[in-house]
């Protein structure tokens, strides 16, 4: 049965990063469990370390791929920084799933702009539910910090209108065609992120 | 000559466009687009890169029935699928929107006699400029050119209406235009995948009154276009592209195309649409039958006001970018924003979290990247030189912290604006060196001529072809200067040196350099720029996104010898990060910013840039490559 609800998560991050195979698997997830999903992606020049978003929109039947500000339910966010970027996506009383890295872009090493201390807390203090995934150390304890993604999609998978197993099944069936000796590290990847969602505190105001 | 064998992405295999018919797949409009061209049986698919376009041919250069190439620019492209339609065949050309410009002087003339097998132009519309230097809308080449309009909505119109585009050229005899957004190309939606159809071809018949367009023969053929701009009319009433969604608060009607009609549906569900996929020419009977059901007409088209003008025209009224905005996305929120208060709808309350900006994360330069030594130098001579950049990854030199470039307009134009500004420099400018910087693609593409006409001229500059064999900025695509072709096939490598020497450069003005080598391509651009003539400084080195280049060990600083100068830091590299700052008092009583950097050793590839930036020498070798928080960010991620 498909939830008649739509469900529009905005993917944010750095060139790089794995965002747009990471809503690639969403979307991929969606259409197998029977919804019409689409997904869109602005990378621009973003091979060159840029800001990625992709915007993925899942439900019984999508017209625009555009979610607009302030209307998406989930925000799933690879750094700090661009989360908070992409904070004013998100609806009242949507998630934010923020992977806890700090990627300072040279225009900062420079000295020309400031990274901002504290982004989740800035987020918390107006009102987003944020969940704080260290997806670079659950990635790095499992010896591979290319897993970061899949922690992330772990992570998320709670929030998705179809079953976690769905979304890894489709993880797991990129690996199988083209990198199968990866399977096992990712199931446990996605396994650590779903659990560290579950143990992340939120703190809304 | 490097030979690559052709690994398993390259041929495609498990790719969603190559799914059997009748399965539902998720694809981008682009390979939507190429899956419809292989449908409809085409012999020939040939374009340039560019953004958004750029994965059409990439998709199509996996299906064995037909034959892909990246051809140098866009008009040798749309030529070489014209001389394709000659022989019967279905040809398929790709574009960005400016490639059109450069295309145009083909299509304006090859729809005088028109076509003999079906041929298809896409056109990519970078609509909110993610990729390009402007907004044009590519619609106007329709009225300007006499062909059809097609305008998909999203992925599965795309692949319908690239096989539908091919029917109407063949039907008319005319090139079809698919004019897509970047909503569409980069958009993926579900698509279900139809049979391929082959399309045998006839072999070309010769008919020099037809294809030889003399003024002669164009007088004779030129009312053909007419006739065909009349029956097309006809058409564009009764095809299924253009069809009416019902709604049922009339107070307002929507004429919408592309997917401004999917932001339509979702802003006003009860609002009925006329919905036109064939967008030129417009069927004004059935807009003229819409408008009188509907209270009021508003044409909700991206970016230019073409239907709305056109409507109008015919005598209906219509609003339109009275009310919208001319530039950029009609995208849900925007059009609340513009045409709820025609619907009494109240004003959308403010978002319900505040937007906040941390810094800019413009693109940068790769680590590594050849061209952040070329760029390293050319801020050094900042103040002795003006500086003509091209379109390419190397106009991010125009940024921080090189600061390195003066101009850059359209493909090639580095090197004309350059002898521009040679040839009317005023007496303040006199002490001034010129230079053009130009990619080995860009400079194929259509900077040849330009240095053509430096020689031709005697301009007094320096052109400083930047060859890292590949296009770089929409992905490292293969081109002539690359040595293999689409499917990294070996393929003959353009030489520079002997290209520009037949120019007319003379032998001793020739210089090849490693841009990894600072003191020397430092040397050789200054004796360059102080010889007043035409010459060239061919900087060689692969970039770092293709399998050209190979890494070597990392580098670290180390942190008792780095005095805190930051000159690493003007290098550019990404891997390069400030670990702390500190102040120093100097000699004059003022103090200095000192930072004290790191180098991520995942990251880094090892170039040596900033090794020959360091004065105090303390970018060493690093012993061993520890894993970092930041190869998460900069490596391919474990699911690419």
């Amino acid at each position: 049965m498909l939830k008649p609800q739509t469900l529009d998560v905005y993917v944010c991050g750095v060139g790089g990063q794995g965002v747009m195979t990471a809503a690639d698997v969403l979307a991929q997830a969606a259409i197998a469990n029977g919804y019409d999903c689409k997904k869109s992606e602005i990378a621009g020049l973003s091979q060159r370390g840029g800001v990625v978003t992709s915007q993925v929109r899942i439900g019984a039947h999508i017209n625009s791929p555009v979610i607009g500000p302030g209307c998406a339910d989930l925000l799933l966010a690879f750094e700090l920084a661009e989360a908070l970027r992409a904070a004013h996506q998100l609806k009242s009383g949507g998630i934010a799933m923020v992977n806890r890295i700090r990627l300072p872009p040279p225009v900062v090493s420079l000295g020309l702009y400031r990274y901002p201390d504290d982004s989740l807390g800035q987020m918390r203090a107006v009102g987003v539910r944020v969940y704080d995934i260290d997806a670079g150390a659950i990635a790095r304890e499992l010896g591979d910090l290319r897993l970061v993604n899949t922690v992330m999609l772990g992570a998320v998978a709670e929030f998705l209108p179809f079953p976690v197993a769905e979304l890894e099944a489709q993880l797991i069936e990129r690996f199988r065609t083209r990198k199968p000796a990866l399977i096992d590290k990712n199931r446990r990847a996605f396994a650590a992120g779903h659990q560290a969602a579950h143990a992340s505190p939120i703190l809304a105001a | 000559m490097v030979q690559t064998a052709i690994s398993g992405s390259a041929t495609g295999v498990g790719h969603p466009a190559l799914a059997p018919a009748g399965e539902c797949v998720l694809l981008s409009g682009n390979e939507a687009i190429a899956r419809g061209v292989w449908e409809s049986g085409a012999r020939l698919a040939a374009a340039y890169p560019g953004t958004p376009s750029t994965e059409i041919l990439e998709t199509l250069s996996l299906f064995p029935e037909l034959y892909a190439q990246w051809s140098v620019n866009e008009k040798v492209a749309l030529e070489v699928a014209i001389g394709a339609s000659l022989t019967g065949a279905r040809a398929f050309c790709a574009m960005k929107q400016v490639g059109m410009n450069v295309a145009s002087d083909a299509l304006m003339t090859i729809t005088v006699p028109g076509v003999a097998g079906g041929l298809v132009i896409a056109i990519a519309d970078d609509i909110g400029l993610s990729s390009s230097q402007n907004e044009q809308d590519s619609r106007y080449w329709g009225r300007f050119a006499h062909v059809p309009i097609l305008e998909p909505a999203d992925s599965q119109e795309a692949l319908e209406m690239a096989k539908h585009a091919f029917e109407l050229s063949e039907a008319h005899a005319t090139p079809v235009i698919l004019r897509c957004t970047t909503r569409v190309c980069h958009v993926k939606a579900r698509v279900t995948l139809g049979e391929r159809v082959a399309h045998d071809t006839p072999g070309f018949r010769r008919d020099p009154a037809r294809w030889v367009v003399n003024p002669i023969n164009a007088q004779r053929q030129l009312p053909l276009q007419g006739e065909r701009d009349r029956q097309l009319a006809l058409v564009t009433e009764t095809t299924a592209l253009n069809f009416v969604t019902r709604g049922s608060d009339r107070r307002i009607g929507i004429v919408a195309s592309g997917p401004a009609y999917l932001h339509v549906r979702d802003a006003f569900p009860e609002v009925p649409v006329l919905k036109l996929g064939l967008s030129y020419p417009v069927p004004f009977g059935l807009v003229a039958r819409f408008a009188a059901e509907v209270d009021e007409l508003v044409v909700v088209e991206e970016t230019e006001p073409l239907l709305e003008q056109a409507i109008r025209a015919e005598g209906i009224a219509a609003r339109g970018k009275d009310l919208l905005p001319r530039l950029g996305e009609l995208t849900p929120d925007v059009l609340r924003r513009a045409l709820g208060p025609l619907l009494g709808e109240p004003v959308a309350p403010p978002l319900p979290y505040p937007a906040v900006t941390p810094f800019p994360r413009p693109p940068t330069l790769c680590a590594a990247c050849p061209h952040s030594g070329a760029y390293y130098v050319l801020a050094r001579l900042r103040k002795k030189v003006f500086i003509s950049g091209d379109i390419g990854c190397y106009a991010l030199g125009a940024g921080p912290p090189w600061n390195a470039l003066d101009t850059v307009v359209a493909m090639g134009a580095s090197m004309g604006i350059a002898l521009g500004l040679d040839k009317a420099r005023s007496a303040a400018d006199r002490s001034k060196s010129i230079i053009a910087v130009i990619g080995d693609s860009t400079f194929l593409h259509m900077g040849m001529q330009g240095l053509l006409d430096i020689v031709y001229h005697q301009g007094n500059v320096t052109v400083i072809i930047l060859d890292n064999r590949t296009t770089a900025m929409t992905g490292a695509q293969d081109n002539a200067s690359s040595g293999r072709g689409l499917h990294k096939e070996d393929a003959p490598r353009v030489s520079f040196p002997q290209l520009v020497a037949a120019l007319g450069v003379r032998p001793e003005r020739i210089r090849v350099v490693d841009p990894y080598q600072l003191p020397v391509l430092a040397r050789t651009i200054r004796e360059e720029t102080e010889i007043p003539e035409p010459s060239v400084v061919i900087a060689e080195r692969p970039c770092v996104l293709t399998d050209f280049y190979h890494a070597t060990p990392p580098y670290r600083a180390v942190d008792e010898d780095c005095t805190g100068c930051g000159n690493c830091l003007n290098v550019g590299c990404p891997a390069i990060q400030v670990s702390r700052t500190g102040q120093k008092a100097l000699k004059t009583g003022t103090t200095t910013e000192l930072r004290f950097t790191v180098i991520d050793p995942v990251v880094c590839t090892g170039c040596g840039l900033c090794v020959a930036s360091c004065g105090p020498k303390a970018i060493v070798a690093a012993a061993a490559v520890q894993a970092d928080i930041g190869a998460a960010a900069q490596s391919a991620c474990a699911t690419c």
